[in-house]
């Protein structure tokens, strides 16, 4: 009874307990798999057989060869930075009229939600209709408006259908930093804020000098989900463009995706999916110098 | 003047976020020869209502489809990986916030650092496993595979959750004689429930949202969730039938954008990280 009792007082040994599936599903199903990942890239498996052998860099010299390859990395950190530059400017400015009271906010709060709410694949779904070559409603309302006499064939041109994705990405993405960085506003303290317009600075001041310089980390934060949510997505590109047309809007997880999948050969699947890694390397760096600063921040508080 | 332009941004931000879903809603409803007019035809304003609205596509989609079968699919999903989720998560989250002492929260980051790890780099090796495993074109493959995104964000929201939950009522049990298994097992569940509740929304609308490893792991119609079936099985051959689609994405939308609305607070705070303190 006694040593039970000992037992059931042992915080290492309740601790170890309670953590350790969590730990094994983590190394097991994460972390073995991404070793796997790296693993496979090296060699010719295909989903048909279980023997595989070792290529080297053959996987690597091939696509580094490949101009659909070449393309799609492109098209990835073209879609990734611009995504990331245009929900950076929608997301600052809707907060700051989000952090406003007006009349009907719940409505348009609930309105703004929505598209982080709704599942990538159907909302991509949704979109490709809006943009489909006989019935866009976005062509009828600029030729209703004046603005556009010829025709827009938007999934069906290279240069448009990038543009599309673009818009798709930053639409599904620009809620979720803008209630990051209402967040963020929301623990700018208020005694700065009035400090500031005591000493006579007017909006865009406070909003340059004062307000985004604190919101940077939280800027940051949300820039730093938006490039790992747009970077890694397969939704959005694989349901509006299938990669086309002709292979000109594949990004690096659609073609891993066809290639390693469809096209049965898993090593140069992951092979291109390798090549995200740069993205999240950045990302996690970045995130762990953020989490030192807010550390050190609040010991020093 | 400066209320003028508040609410023509409020209106313009929110007619960008809601124009799609507010063209979900007048497909779904629209008859086939109000929908199929090319944009080419002005006269014809296709924002509004032109014939009476009809319940066909609503009727189509429930009737003659497999959406309901998806539906089903989704939920069976759903309740099996939150229940594994909440059985694993919520007992770690707790070991690193209570018990771990001052590695817990180092190790708690690197839990939650493998939630960036996307799908996309995993499905080449998980397709492999999951063949290995026999559990190809299965529900089984999502069952086993789902948690590895949901446990790691999860384990950090109830470790975040736990420290803003003060010490004191389990260490008062303690003096009273409990002993810290005890504490864990009595007192402790009842102070974790808002973080449970937590874990359970994430849960679920991760599942409602993933498409890459359904996408990699099930080939039949009959074994889809909603997210995969309705924009893979429900194009037939190269026939559209969008006013189907679109009823199908609305109102699987509705109940996230609902659930969202209510825990969004909860989730921004995992999202954050520490970086806004409140």
């Amino acid at each position: 009874m006694t040593s039970r009792r000992t037992l059931a007082d042992r915080e290492d040994v309740l601790g170890g307990v309670m953590l350790a599936p969590a730990l094994a599903y983590v190394v097991l199903l994460v972390g073995v798999p991404f070793f796997l990942a790296i693993a496979l890239s090296f060699s010719n498996a295909t989903a048909g057989s279980l023997s595989f052998q070792w290529t080297g860099l053959g996987n690597y010299a091939a696509i580094l060869g490949d101009p659909i390859f070449l393309r799609a990395l492109q098209n990835s950190v073209v879609v990734t930075v611009a995504t990331q530059v245009l929900v950076i400017i929608l997301a600052t400015a809707a907060a700051q009229v989000f952090r406003a009271t007006f009349r009907g906010k719940r409505f348009a709060r609930f309105v703004l939600l929505l598209p982080w709410a709704v599942p990538v694949s159907l909302a991509a779904i949704a979109w490709t209709w809006i943009f489909d070559s006989t019935f866009s409603v976005i062509n009828w309302s600029l030729k209703a408006t004046g603005l556009l006499h010829g025709w827009l064939y938007w999934l069906g041109d290279p240069a448009l259908a990038l543009l599309a994705i673009i818009i798709v990405q930053a639409w599904r993405i620009f809620p979720f930093a803008t209630v990051i960085v209402l967040a963020g506003l929301s623990s700018i303290p208020q005694e700065i804020i009035e400090a500031a317009i005591v000493d006579g600075a007017g909006f865009w001041r406070r909003l340059f000098q004062i307000e985004l310089p604190l919101l940077l980390p939280v800027v940051a934060v949300a820039v730093l989900f938006g490039v790992v949510y747009t970077a890694t997505d397969l939704g959005v590109v694989y349901i509006l463009t299938g990669g086309g047309p002709a292979n000109t809007t594949h990004v690096l997880p659609t073609l891993a995706f066809q290639r390693g999948i469809l096209g049965a050969d898993l090593g140069q699947g992951a092979a291109i999916a390798v090549f995200l890694l740069p993205f999240l390397i950045v990302v996690a760096v970045a995130m762990l110098r953020l989490a030192r600063r807010a550390e050190v921040g609040g010991a020093a508080r | 003047m400066k209320r003028v332009a508040l609410y023509a941004a409020a209106l313009g931000f929110t007619l960008f976020a809601g124009f799609p879903f507010y063209w979900m809603l007048i497909t779904t409803f629209k008859q086939n020869r109000d929908l199929y007019v090319g944009a080419s035809d002005l006269s014809h304003i296709p924002w509004i209502f032109n014939d009476p609205p009809t319940l066909e596509h609503v009727k189509l989609l429930f009737g003659q489809t497999d959406f309901p079968r998806w539906v089903l699919n989704t939920l069976l999903v759903v309740a099996a990986v939150v229940v594994i989720t909440v059985a694993v998560a919520v007992p770690a989250g707790y070991s690193l916030a209570r018990l771990a002492g001052r590695w817990g929260e180092r190790l708690g980051m690197g839990i939650f650092f493998t939630y960036l790890i996307p799908p996309t780099l995993l499905f080449v090796p998980f397709a492999r496993l999951v063949s290995v495993l026999g559990l190809q074109n299965s529900l089984g493959s999502l069952i086993l595979i789902y948690p590895t995104m949901t446990i790691p964000f999860c384990t950090w929201l109830v470790m975040g959750f736990l420290r803003s939950v003060p010490w004191e009522i389990e260490e008062q049990a303690m003096i009273d004689g409990y002993s810290r298994l005890a504490v864990i097992v009595k007192v402790a569940p009842r102070l974790i429930v808002p973080g449970i509740l937590t874990v359970i929304v994430f849960s679920f609308t991760l599942v409602m949202q993933e498409f890459v490893y359904a996408l990699t792991f099930i080939s039949s119609v009959d074994k889809m969730t909603v997210s995969l079936g309705v924009p893979i099985a429900l194009v037939r051959g190269d026939v559209y039938h969008w006013g189907a689609l679109m009823a199908a994405a609305l109102f699987t939308s509705i109940p996230l954008a609902i659930v969202y609305n209510v825990f969004i607070d909860r989730f921004i705070q995992g999202f954050t990280m520490g970086a806004v303190k409140g």
